[in-house]
């Protein structure tokens, strides 16, 4: 017996305690139910993913990178997938997460680019305008409790100016001299910051590149959801360059001397 | 309350198990107990062991201890760094530590690594992953250096640079890009500051100092504090309070000297025939 | 086995989308007699992890109000941009500032409008009243407000409210025989108190934590004396105006662990 009047004198779970030797009872769930719970569809979880993107500041502009695997899973699915997207001709964004909402995100960019080109007004979208419209679509879709599953960083380079910064499902934004997304944020971000802060105005592109291969390979040792393909997108003065998919050198011969784990050494 | 069972179970008894779900449930959760949200790694090097921690332990988003100690002893050769539930990780170091002792004793040699690591997962999996102790052990032996990582469920591992706790991702990043077969002492030492130090800057769970402990085949060196980034700001202002500053409702003295008065009877000399 | 009984809701388990998460931080403000001071720090959080060491959580709004806002990040600069646009056309209808009082009454009515889908952020408005006393108004997610002399919000509010209980209101405090506790603080005063909850809390504090830069504005009444605000290091203005109240930015450095 339990101190809830509502209990008592209700039987006990039949199934398995008919005299209601136990202690405490098993009972109904009466808690709020959604009643349109089947209803409709929405993002629940993502499904096909792309794991970490990287970003950083040097001195002629933005930095990004991100790997070419997209995970179904613990499946390596799809091996080609470019997590890289230029918009315009100042801006790339770089995702993290479902890659179907990655692609939506992708054509409605462009639908908005050649909006905006048909104006023909003398504007073009920067990448800070293109940080604010995705921000707020980011906002407006958790709002409806529909969200596009992405962490999403946007770089650019527009009048002289850098631009980068971060917005995911949540809506969250912000920017710093470094970022990462997903498993990036915790193993890349601390090699990142320890290498950039402090030198965004005197790393030189081949440095830049070094130290952002350099965490890719650090996040090909350590993320189980990461691949050693990946592709490098820089934004300049000169404008917007994403390299070709290309492979990296990694070692693995400590691990010839390793024997069991534990007392083992044959 | 009727008895969960007549039939007792061989074994451990969870009885309290269910109880205790029930009152989490209707919320009256457990004690919380203190855990180090901490940075801790090992690594090898030409002639040995480094060991690091970090300083901060915490109970949830308060820090306990600005300046408390993660590297524990086992053998004057075999050093410890605990994560996890801070009663735990000290607790299952001194009782290692103390059966290593008895051990030396009992053999009348210096016990192994694998010794110690092998009673410590032991111990662990006896518990089933309730003794929340996640540790770094290393140390040298007649076998050489040796380092382990020992989870909280009972399984270890056997690796020339380990990190735990949830700076671990961080400190790892460090040694993953900068660790080399046999290394030189500063070399090492420098690694693991600053593997500790990712730890420290980039983590919540992890602060204040950096402690390294220095293991060789003939002598242990342990580095307390041997870098301390993180030193507190003077303050702008002296926070002392007026003499009288606390109210009172009523006072009370009391005299606590006790006097006696003494009046001799007698006045004949004492008998000493 | 009728021992494994367990206490789990049975049925089908539903994953829900949380459209919520916590950004720690930690934003304070006092009122003084002619000034007020409204300070955050710049960190922005989730969990364990440090997202950025600088992301303002303090907001001119005019040139006597700054808003404060902690709690998720992303409702936080939604909520401070919707209050800017109210602002702006009431700015455009009448051809002045709105005055403090009236701004915290648009914030409560902003705020309980999404009373079932709430702005998950704490605010607190500081500022100069139209008669020229400083002032700060703290609200509930959901619009619950009022005036008060000092308030702190956020991660560490549980160690620095009571501190400015004591130090401010002078709580737990007798004052001498023959004197009573003066009723506001000398703005010298308030900065110091303001730095010293901070490094304090940043002391103490860590998961949704505190630390990395503070950014402190000073409201000053239309027509006061700058009471030393020209000898504090990093001191910056950001008034607009010439002829109304005069509102400064320090910054700060805190630690970083």
């Amino acid at each position: 017996m339990d101190h809830f009047p509502t209990n008592w004198g209700r039987p006990r779970n039949d199934a398995f305690d008919a005299y209601g030797t136990y202690p405490i009872a098993q009972r109904p769930y009466n808690g709020p139910k959604d009643t349109f719970e089947t209803g409709v569809q929405r993002t629940q979880q993502p499904i096909v993913t792309g794991t970490s993107v990287l970003a950083l500041k040097y001195k002629d502009g933005i930095m990004m990178a991100a790997d070419n695997l997209a995970s179904y899973g613990s499946l390596a699915r799809f091996k080609d997938v470019e997590r890289l997207h230029s918009v315009g001709n100042n801006t790339v964004i770089g995702a993290g997460g479902d890659m179907s909402d990655f692609q939506y995100i992708q054509s409605i960019l462009d639908s908005l680019m050649i909006e905006e080109f048909t104006a023909q007004d003398g504007h073009s979208l920067g990448p800070s305008e293109i940080h604010e419209y995705l921000s707020q679509v980011m906002y407006s879709r958790r709002s409806k409790m529909d969200p596009l599953w992405n962490s999403l960083i946007v770089g650019g380079f527009k009048d002289g100016k850098r631009f980068l910064s971060y917005v995911d499902l949540l809506g969250t934004t912000y920017s710093s001299s470094t970022l990462a997304t997903g498993y990036g944020s915790y193993i890349a971000q601390p090699l990142l910051r320890k290498a950039v802060e402090g030198y965004e105005d005197v790393l030189t592109e081949e440095q830049a590149e070094k130290i952002i291969t350099e965490c890719l390979k650090v996040l090909f040792y350590r993320d189980a959801r990461s691949l050693n393909k990946y592709q490098i997108a820089t934004i300049t003065a000169k404008g917007v360059h994403i390299s070709e998919s290309r492979s990296m050198e990694t070692t693995w011969s400590f691990a010839e001397g390793i024997r069991g784990y534990g007392s083992q050494t044959q | 309350m009727a008895a969960t069972s007549v039939y007792s179970s061989p074994g451990f008894d969870f009885s309290n198990q269910l109880r205790n779900n029930f009152l989490t449930e209707k919320g009256l959760p457990l004690p919380k107990a203190t855990s180090t949200g901490t940075t801790i790694v090992g690594c090898l090097f030409e002639d040995g062991i480094i060991l690091g921690a970090d300083t901060r332990a915490t109970e949830g988003p308060i820090v306990a201890d600005k300046n408390c100690e993660k590297i524990h002893y086992i053998t004057e050769s075999i050093r410890c760094c605990g994560a996890g539930t801070a009663a735990d990780t000290e607790f299952v170091t001194n009782f290692i530590s103390s059966n290593m002792e008895m051990l030396a004793l009992t053999h009348g040699r210096k016990p192994r690594v694998v010794t110690a690591m092998t009673m410590l997962k032991q111990y662990l999996f006896r518990y089933q992953g309730h003794v929340g102790a996640a540790l770094v052990l290393g140390g040298v032996d007649a076998t050489g250096p040796n380092l382990f990582t020992i989870h909280p469920h009972g399984s270890t591992d056997k690796l020339p640079y380990v990190t735990m706790g949830s700076g671990s991702l961080a400190a790892m990043a460090v040694f993953e890009s900068g660790w080399k077969a046999n290394m030189s002492r500063e070399d090492a030492l420098q690694l693991v500051k600053d593997a500790i130090s990712a730890g420290i800057f980039n983590d919540l769970g992890s602060g204040s100092n950096v402690d390294a402990c220095i293991i060789t085949a003939n002598h242990t060196e342990m580095l307390r504090n041997v870098e301390m980034p993180n030193q507190r700001v003077q303050k702008e202002k002296t926070y002392v309070f007026r003499r009288g500053t606390t109210a009172w409702k009523k006072e009370n003295i009391r005299d606590l000297i006790v006097s006696e008065d003494v009046t001799p009877v007698g006045t004949e000399a004492m008998d000493t025939s | 086995m009728p021992d494994m009984v367990s206490l789990d809701r049975a049925g089908p388990q539903q994953r829900q989308f949380n459209p919520y998460s916590d950004n720690g931080g930690t934003i304070l403000a006092i009122a003084g007699a002619d000034f007020s001071v409204i300070a955050g720090d710049t960190r922005q959080s989730e969990g364990y992890n440090i997202q950025t060491r600088y992301a303002p959580k303090v907001f001119k709004l005019t040139d006597k109000a700054v808003l404060a806002v902690n709690g998720f990040a992303a409702d936080g600069n939604m909520f401070v941009k919707r209050v800017r646009q109210r602002l702006e056309w009431y700015r455009h209808a009448h051809a002045k500032d709105m005055p403090l009082r009236a701004i915290a009454r648009l914030i409560q009515t902003m705020l309980y409008g999404r009373r079932f889908f709430p702005y998950y952020v704490y605010n607190i408005l500081g500022g100069i009243e139209e008669d020229g006393s400083g002032a700060v108004y703290s609200f509930d997610p959901v619009g619950s407000y009022e005036r008060e002399s000092c308030r702190a919000a956020g991660a560490a509010q549980s160690l620095v409210q009571p501190f400015l209980d004591n130090q401010i209101y002078f709580k737990n405090q007798t004052a001498a025989p023959g004197t009573t506790h003066p009723k506001h603080l000398p703005l010298q005063e308030v900065l110091s108190l303001v730095i010293d909850s901070f490094t304090s809390a940043t002391e103490r504090h860590i998961e949704a934590s505190v630390g990395d830069g503070l950014e402190m504005y000073v409201v000053l009444a239309r027509g006061s004396q700058l009471q030393g605000l020209e000898n504090v290091p990093n001191v910056q203005e950001m008034t607009t105006t010439s002829d109304g109240e005069r509102i400064f930015i320090i910054r700060r450095e805190l630690k970083k662990d």
